[in-house]
């Protein structure tokens, strides 16, 4: 409920004005990926002419194609193709085994309560929340003495560990309320720890599955940092070798293959988005307004 | 007969440890990787490790040479100006738009996914968009020109004193969604009685919002502006790949320049510091918050 109902309901003035700025602002969200799209398309001689918001004059997937197969991004000439399945390599494993120590964490600590269960929740919460330049040099370390550096396995540990505090606070906030009575109906029953969990809680999960997944998912994906800081070469993720096809100095700056590199980066997660949008939205908003 | 005590004894320890054992992983992991991981670089910053680790004890040395570092002075100038506007603009424009979407519009599903589609790409995706779209020379301003607006100039991006601003602009775009959904979640949440009064007392809509719609959302500023404050003093792939912190150190800030002197520079004491300084800037406003967040009953 909210003033909303009467608001300007009278006024067919204001509801004309209201709709035209939400319709500016629309416009003024959409255009970055408008100019992508149409970029993207765009052979580069028509790029250095014309207008960055008309549509291209001769279509050419051309850039596409560059970037996929045979773009240069360091001394290697054979586009993000590679990069992109690297960061699949990574995501896939990561998302599952973060989701799965989320859900047994989250049923732990709000079923199976035990003294200082508000400390250790208190504690992995906190984890969400750090600078990661905090532990960039010891985990540059650590990478290094488990011979998982410069490796997409060492991605998806470090994925996994800084993972663990929002997919435990999703499953947290879920099963808080979840009744308790059901759970402790099963348990005078004599069903033990793993069988009330699969048979009672997980089969009820699946909003919260949904929701950690989109949510893992689209963190992984673009993470940049670990990606850059801990990676190099071809073990590389998509948005590492984005950026290093962006800003290599060499050679004349082929903005449509740019901009089609970008346009494969962001699809997966636009694609996510727009299939899982309002369980994206309530993710959002349970991740960061009930704490 | 009944069940002898010690083999019940031993299934009832074992349920009993069972959550334990199972949330144990997870906690060594966050124990080792996260606290652990303060502990040591917090070591790193008191120590001699420049290009290679060297955990002899150095005093404050790397924190005076990290405080009388020119460039560390800007980076901090820099997160400030950003910061602040980051944060101001978002929670202005994010509630504006909430307000805005909440009046019964028609579209209103198809326009919340416009505004906050952003926030699921990337920021090297939207940096590098952002980039090209203010490309002095051929984006904005070559497409003014070719509309007819010849005089038209934008070069914020190769301009020392605005590059920063660009940032703002491309951050604000990415995360303003994120934000009117916190506060389109917190109007609707919002007890109806009080509004009806209202509506009946014949109060101007303004008034219903100024006087008893905003005030209530005061725990929605306060996520927002801990979400937006965080996200600001994190930023770093955005600032790569828009202006790469450039030009010259225009645009540094800690995030970039712990990553700079960590792997490019080869002076990790100095990295140590700044992290360590960007850490306890974080935990001053966030312990506060989580401290409130989990104290407080659950409704």
């Amino acid at each position: 409920m909210s003033a909303g109902s009467t608001v300007a309901r009278r006024n067919p003035f204001g509801r004309a004005l209201l709709y035209a700025v939400l319709l500016a602002f629309a416009v003024l969200y959409l255009m970055p990926l408008y100019v992508m799209l149409v970029t993207s398309f765009k052979p580069l001689e028509e790029i250095h002419q014309g207008n960055m918001l008309a549509l291209p004059e001769t279509w050419t997937f051309a850039p596409w194609r560059e970037a996929w197969g045979s773009a240069c991004i360091g001394l290697e000439c054979s586009g993000v193709h590679g990069y992109f399945f690297n960061s699949i390599k990574i995501v896939v494993p990561a998302v599952l085994i973060s989701g799965l120590l989320g859900a047994f964490n989250g049923y732990v600590l709000t079923k199976w309560r035990f003294r200082g269960h508000k400390i250790v929740f208190g504690l992995i919460l906190f984890s969400c929340f750090i600078p990661f330049q905090i532990i960039l040099l010891p985990m540059a370390r650590v990478l290094g003495i488990l011979h998982i550096a410069n490796s997409t396995t060492g991605l998806v540990l470090v994925h996994v560990v800084y993972g663990i505090g929002f997919t435990t606070l999703f499953f947290r906030n879920f099963y808080e309320s979840f009744p308790d009575e059901l759970v402790r109906a099963a348990k005078l029953d004599g069903a033990g720890f793993f069988t009330i969990f699969f048979r009672i809680l997980l089969p009820a999960s699946i909003p919260i599955i949904v929701v950690t997944i989109i949510w893992q998912f689209t963190n992984v994906w673009n993470d940049f940092l670990f990606g850059v800081s801990f990676t190099s070469g071809d073990s590389a993720p998509i948005t590492v070798a984005l950026n290093n096809l962006v800003n290599s100095s060499t050679g004349v700056k082929a903005y449509n293959v740019n901009m089609a590199a970008a346009m494969v980066a962001a699809v997966p997660t636009l694609i996510v988005y727009i299939l899982a949008g309002k369980y994206f939205l309530r993710g959002l908003m349970s991740g960061s307004v009930k704490g | 007969m009944s069940t002898s005590p010690s083999s019940r004894g031993i299934g009832d320890r074992l349920q009993h440890w069972l959550p334990r054992l199972v949330l144990s992983p997870s906690f060594v992991l966050v124990l080792f990787f996260v606290y652990g991981f303060i502990l040591w670089t917090t070591w790193i910053s008191f120590s001699n490790s420049g290009m290679l680790p060297d955990y002899t004890w150095a005093g404050t040395r790397q924190w005076s040479r990290l405080w009388s570092s020119w460039t560390w002075g800007i980076a901090l100038h820099n997160i400030w100006v950003f910061g602040l506007l980051y944060i101001v603009i978002c929670t202005v424009l994010g509630l504006l738009l909430a307000i805005l979407l909440d009046q019964r519009i028609r579209a209103e599903g198809t326009l919340r996914t416009i505004y906050l589609y952003p926030m699921a790409l990337s920021f090297i995706v939207t940096g590098t968009a952002w980039q090209w779209f203010l490309n002095p020379g051929l984006g904005l301003e070559r497409t003014m020109h070719s509309l007819g607006w010849e005089s038209f100039s934008f070069n914020w991006l190769i301009d020392a004193k605005m590059a920063i601003y660009t940032v703002v602009i491309a951050a604000v775009w990415q995360a303003t969604g994120f934000i009117m959904a916190m506060f389109l979640a917190g109007l609707r949440g919002i007890d109806g009685e009080m509004i009806k009064a209202a509506q009946i007392d014949g109060a101007p809509t303004w008034k219903i919002y100024g006087r008893i719609i905003i005030p209530q959302l005061r725990p929605v500023f306060l996520s927002a502006i801990v979400v937006l404050a965080h996200l600001a003093i994190k930023s770093f792939d955005l600032i790569v790949a828009m202006t790469g912190g450039g030009p010259g150190n225009a645009t540094a800030v800690p995030a970039t320049f712990m990553y700079s002197y960590a792997f490019s520079r080869n002076e990790m004491g100095i990295a140590a510091a700044s992290a360590v300084f960007m850490l306890a800037v974080i935990a001053a406003l966030i312990i506060p918050y989580l401290y409130s967040e989990l104290r407080e009953p659950r409704s």
